[in-house]
C-alpha cells in the first residue's frame, strides 16, 4: 500500500471536514483568550450547542434554526463563565471545569427527557453544497468547495476575525485587555464590557463549532459526542500562537491526524483500532508539550481584574 | 480671581481599618504646578486615584472649574480633562507608541484604526512640545524615560488640562528630569495645571509653585514654595520625629574581599552586556556604581548574585571563586541581594509580609522542623523584624502588595541584611522612598559595612552615592570608565564619565 493511497485528495477533503469544528471553536477561544479570559469550559460549550442544534433542527425541521439556537446556547453557556469570573472574580479554571461537568449532566438529562430512550437522534442537517463555479476548479475545487455551509462560514470567519483583532479599535482594545487590563481601564475603556463581549462572542463561535459537529458532520446527537474536540481547540489556540490563522492551521493538523486514523482503519491496518483512535489525542499532547511556552500568551490570561485590589 | 481648576474637599477613603485619606483638601489653580509631598504611605497615590476615578471616596466632594462632579471611572476623569501618569506605568508593552496613545480614542462610528494618521498627529504634538518620540516604536524597546513620555502624550492626546504625575522623576536620569521639567513648564504656560508627587524636596523647590503636604493620611497644609525652605518642608512632612542625619563612618580596611576580572556577558535585551568589566571591593567598603540606567547594572548585579552566568571572566570572594555557584549557595554563604525590581525579583507581592520575610530561610531551623513550618518561631521572628525595621503594617499576615512602597522595601532589607552578610549587592535600594526611609536604608547599609560587610551600591542618584560610598565606579556601556574617591570634588568627572567621556587624568583608587 503506497503513501499516495493514504494521503490522497479525499484525505484532504476529510481533513477539512474533520478540522472544522475544532477550527471554529478555536476562533472563538482565540477571541476570548486575547481578552484575557481562559475558557476551559469550551468542551462543555460545544456539547451544549451540539445538543441545542439538534433540538432546534428536530423541532423546526431546519438546520438553520438549529444553528442559531446552538450559537445562542453557546453564548449563554459562556455567560456563566463571564458572570462568575468577570463580575464575581471566581477562578476561571474552576468555573471552566464546572461548565464541562455541567454540560455533560444537562445534555444527558435533557436528551433522555426529550427523546426518550433512543440512543441517537438523527435530524435534518447541513448537506454538502458545491459552490457553482469554484467547485469546478481542478483538484482544489472539489476538495475546498464541495463542503457544507459551516465549512464555508469558517472560510469567512478567519480573515474577518483577523481584521477585527488587528485592524479595528475594538480589536486593539481586546488585545490590550488581555495583556494589561489596568492600562486599558486607565485609558478610559471599560475592561468589563470588552471582556464580556469577547467571552460571549467566543461562546457563540464555540457553539458554532459544536453545531458543525452535530449538524454538519455526524447528523445526530449522542452523549459526550464532543469527545475532547473542545480541548483540542484549546490546544489549537496555543499551538496557533493566539492568532486566528494559526488556530486554523493547528486545527487542520489535528483534523488531518483524525482523517488519517480513519483511513488506516478503513484500509485495514494490522493495528488495534483503539491505537488509531488515540492518534489525534497523542498529537495534541505532544504539540502542547512542545509549544506551550508562555512567551506569546496574553500576559493577563486567566487573571481577573479589579480596580481597588492591589 | 479666577476659579480654581480643581478643588477637593474633605476627601476620606479607607481600606479596611486603615484610613488612607482623612478629610483631605486640595486646591489647584490654572497655570500652577502643585507639589504633593508626604512620607511613604501618607496617602498621596490614593488621593490621586480618587481624582482619576480609580477609587471611590467615602466622603468629600470634588469640584472642577467650580462645578461639583462625580468621578466614577477614568473615562469620566478623562472627559473632565484630567490625565494621570501612574507610579507604575500603564502601558501595553507589546504594542507600539501609536497604539498605546490611540487606545480608547476611537471617534464615534470609527471602526478601523488609521495608524498613519495617528502617528502623524503624535509626531506633530511632540514637535509642538519640542521633544522626540518615535510613534512606531514598541513600548518594550523604549527606555523608562521614553515610556514616561508616552504616558504624558497619552494624557495630552486625551485633552488633559490637569496632569497628575506620580513620582515622575524617581526613574529618570538627570538630563531626562531637565527635559520633563521643560515640558511641564511649557504645558502650564498655556493655562493648564500639574499635580506632581515627589519625594525630592529640591524638585519641589525648583518647579512647584505651591506644595500640599500629607502626613498619615491627614492634611498638614498647603504652602507657597518660595516661603518655606527644604528643611522646613522635611519637618512638616515627618512631624515631630527628627530627620535622622546620615552618620559618617570610617571607611573599609585594605583587604580585598571581592575581585571581579574581565567579566563579560551575552547580549540581552534591556541592559548593556558587560564588556571586560573588572573591579575590586575591600572589606567593610561601600563601592558605589554610578551610571545611567541600562549601562550594565542589572547584568553586573545578576552575575554577582548567581542569577546569570557570565560568558567570560572570573569572580572571587574572600579569595574563593564565585563562578558557577548558584544563587542559593551564594546566599547561604553570606551574599545579600537587594534587586532593583521590587515587584518581580525582590518580593512575592501576593504572599504575606511574614512569608516574604522568611522566604530565604524557611526550610531551616527554627522556621522549619521535621519538614513542617513552625508558626510560633516564625511569628516571633517576624514580630521582631517588624519592630526593628519599623515596618508599618496592620498585621504580619497582610499581602505584601497592600503595603506602601517604602514599607515593601523595608521588608526586603530586613530579610536580606539578616545574619551578618559578607557581601551586599544593593541595586537602587532607595528608589521611590521618602527621606526618612532613604536615610534608614543608608544607615542600615553603613552599619553593615561597619560590621565588615563589603557593599556594592548601584544607583543612578549621585547624591546618594557621594553621601555614603567610599569610592565610586562609573559604569558606561558595560565597562568601568574609572574609579574615583567619593568626594564632591570629583562630581564633574563622574558626570563626564557617565556620558562616556573618560577624563585623561583618571584618578584611581589609592586613597587607602
Ligand atoms: N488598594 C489598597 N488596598 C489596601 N490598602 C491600600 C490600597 N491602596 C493603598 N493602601 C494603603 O493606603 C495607605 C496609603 O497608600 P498610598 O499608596 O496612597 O501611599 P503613598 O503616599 O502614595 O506612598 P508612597 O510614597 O510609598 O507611594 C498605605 O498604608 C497603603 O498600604
Ligand atoms: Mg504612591
Amino acid at each position: 500500500m503506497s503513501l499516495l493511497q493514504i494521503f490522497d485528495l479525499s484525505w484532504v477533503a476529510a481533513t477539512i471536514r474533520l478540522a472544522t469544528p475544532i477550527a471554529l471553536a478555536a476562533q472563538g477561544e482565540t477571541l476570548s483568550e486575547r481578552a484575557g479570559v481562559l475558557n476551559i469550559g469550551l468542551e462543555g460549550v460545544m456539547l451544549n450547542s451540539a445538543f441545542a442544534g439538534v433540538v432546534g433542527a428536530y423541532y423546526s425541521g431546519s438546520p438553520w434554526v438549529g444553528l442559531l439556537l446552538g450559537m445562542l446556547v453557546g453564548a449563554l453557556t459562556a455567560l456563566i463563565l463571564a458572570v462568575a469570573s468577570i463580575t464575581f472574580r471566581a477562578n476561571q479554571i474552576v468555573i471552566g471545569a464546572a461548565i464541562n461537568i455541567l454540560a455533560m449532566g444537562i445534555t444527558g438529562v435533557l436528551f433522555r427527557a426529550i427523546f426518550g430512550l433512543e440512543q441517537q437522534v438523527t435530524v435534518m442537517s447541513f448537506k454538502p453544497y458545491p459552490i457553482p463555479v469554484l467547485s469546478q476548479i481542478p483538484v482544489l475545487g472539489p476538495v475546498l468547495f464541495q463542503q457544507n455551509v459551516l465549512v464555508y462560514l469558517g472560510y469567512v470567519l478567519v480573515p474577518l476575525l483577523t481584521i477585527v483583532l488587528f485592524r479595528t479599535h475594538w480589536g486593539l482594545a481586546i488585545r490590550a485587555v488581555g495583556d494589561e487590563p489596568q492600562a486599558v481601564d486607565t485609558a478610559g475603556i471599560s475592561v468589563i464590557k470588552i471582556r464580556y463581549l469577547a467571552v460571549l462572542i467566543g461562546g457563540a463561535l464555540g457553539g458554532l463549532g459544536g453545531v458543525s459537529l452535530s449538524l454538519g458532520q455526524l447528523n445526530l446527537f449522542a452523549e459526550g459526542m464532543i469527545s475532547g474536540r473542545g480541548f483540542m481547540a484549546l490546544a489549537a489556540v496555543i499551538f496557533g500562537r493566539w492568532h486566528p490563522v494559526g488556530g486554523v492551521l493547528a486545527a487542520l493538523f489535528f483534523g488531518g491526524a483524525d482523517a488519517l486514523q480513519l483511513r488506516m482503519q478503513v484500509l485495514g491496518w494490522q493495528v488495534p483500532y483503539e491505537f488509531m483512535l488515540m492518534l489525534p489525542y497523542v498529537l495534541t499532547l505532544l504539540t502542547l508539550a512542545v509549544f506551550a511556552g508562555r512567551a506569546s500568551q496574553p500576559k493577563a490570561l486567566g487573571e481577573n481584574y479589579a480596580r481597588e485590589v492591589r | 480671581m479666577t476659579k480654581p481648576i480643581l478643588e477637593m474637599k474633605q476627601i476620606t477613603k479607607s481600606f479596611g481599618s486603615l484610613i488612607a485619606n482623612d478629610q483631605v483638601d486640595l486646591t489647584v489653580q490654572p497655570g500652577e504646578i502643585h507639589g504633593l509631598l508626604g512620607e511613604n504611605g501618607a496617602g498621596k497615590t490614593t488621593l490621586m486615584n480618587i481624582l482619576y476615578g480609580l477609587y471611590r471616596q467615602e466622603a468629600g466632594e470634588i469640584y472642577i472649574d467650580g462645578n461639583p462632579v462625580q468621578i466614577c471611572s477614568p473615562k469620566e476623569a478623562i472627559s473632565l480633562g484630567i490625565g494621570m501618569v501612574h507610579q507604575h506605568f500603564m502601558l501595553v508593552h507589546n504594542l507600539t507608541v501609536t497604539e498605546n496613545v490611540i487606545l480608547g480614542q476611537a471617534k464615534k462610528g470609527q471602526l478601523f484604526i488609521n495608524r498613519q494618521e495617528a502617528a502623524a498627529q503624535i509626531k506633530a504634538k511632540a514637535e509642538e512640545y519640542g521633544v522626540e518620540l518615535d510613534p512606531w516604536a514598541k513600548i518594550e524597546d523604549l527606555t523608562v524615560g521614553l515610556r514616561q513620555r508616552v504616558e504624558i502624550f497619552k494624557a495630552l492626546f486625551r485633552g488633559a488640562r490637569l496632569l497628575i504625575l506620580d513620582e515622575p522623576t524617581a526613574v529618570l536620569t538627570p538630563p531626562e528630569v531637565e527635559q520633563l521639567f521643560q515640558l511641564l513648564t511649557n504645558f502650564v504656560r498655556q493655562g493648564n495645571s500639574v499635580i506632581c508627587i515627589t519625594h525630592k524636596l529640591h524638585e519641589i523647590k525648583t518647579i512647584c509653585d505651591k506644595v500640599t503636604i500629607l502626613r498619615g493620611g491627614r492634611l498638614v497644609g498647603t504652602y507657597v514654595t518660595n516661603e518655606v525652605d527644604a528643611d522646613e518642608l522635611a519637618v512638616l512632612m515627618v512631624g515631630e520625629k527628627a530627620v535622622t542625619p546620615v552618620k559618617s563612618r570610617k571607611s573599609g580596611n585594605n583587604k580585598v574581599f571581592l575581585k571581579v576580572e574581565n567579566l563579560t556577558t551575552e547580549l540581552d535585551e534591556g541592559d548593556s552586556p558587560l564588556n571586560q568589566l573588572s573591579l575590586e571591593v575591600y572589606e567593610g567598603e561601600i563601592l558605589g556604581v554610578a551610571g545611567v540606567d541600562g549601562n550594565g547594572q542589572t547584568n553586573l548585579a545578576h552575575c554577582l548574585a548567581g542569577l546569570k552566568q557570565p560568558k567570560d571572566g572570573k569572580m572571587w570572594w574572600a579569595g574563593k571563586e564565585m563562578n558557577g555557584l548558584s544563587a542559593k549557595v551564594l546566599a547561604e554563604q553570606g551574599l545579600a541581594y537587594i534587586p532593583a525590581d521590587r515587584h518581580g525579583t525582590a518580593t512575592a507581592m501576593g504572599m504575606s509580609l511574614a512569608e516574604n520575610l522568611i522566604c530565604r530561610r524557611f526550610s531551616l531551623a527554627p522556621f522549619s522542623c521535621k519538614g513542617f513550618l513552625s508558626p510560633k518561631a516564625i511569628e516571633h521572628y517576624v514580630q521582631a523584624k517588624i519592630k526593628d525595621f519599623e515596618i508599618k503594617t496592620p498585621s504580619p499576615l497582610v499581602r505584601l502588595a497592600a503595603l506602601s512602597g517604602g514599607n515593601q522595601q523595608k521588608v526586603v532589607l530586613a530579610r536580606e541584611i539578616d545574619g551578618e552578610p559578607r557581601l551586599i549587592i544593593a541595586h537602587q535600594p532607595t528608589r521611590g522612598l521618602d527621606i526618612g526611609s532613604t536615610n534608614y536604608v543608608h544607615r542600615v547599609l553603613m552599619e553593615a559595612a561597619q560590621k565588615g560587610a563589603s557593599i556594592i551600591l548601584l544607583s543612578t542618584e549621585l547624591e546618594e552615592l557621594f553621601a555614603i560610598c567610599d569610592r565610586i565606579a562609573v559604569l558606561y556601556r558595560g565597562q568601568v570608565m574609572g574609579i574615583l574617591p567619593a568626594q564632591e570634588t570629583y562630581l564633574r568627572e563622574v558626570g563626564l564619565m557617565m556620558a562616556g567621556r573618560v577624563e585623561p587624568k583618571g584618578v584611581d583608587d589609592h586613597h587607602h
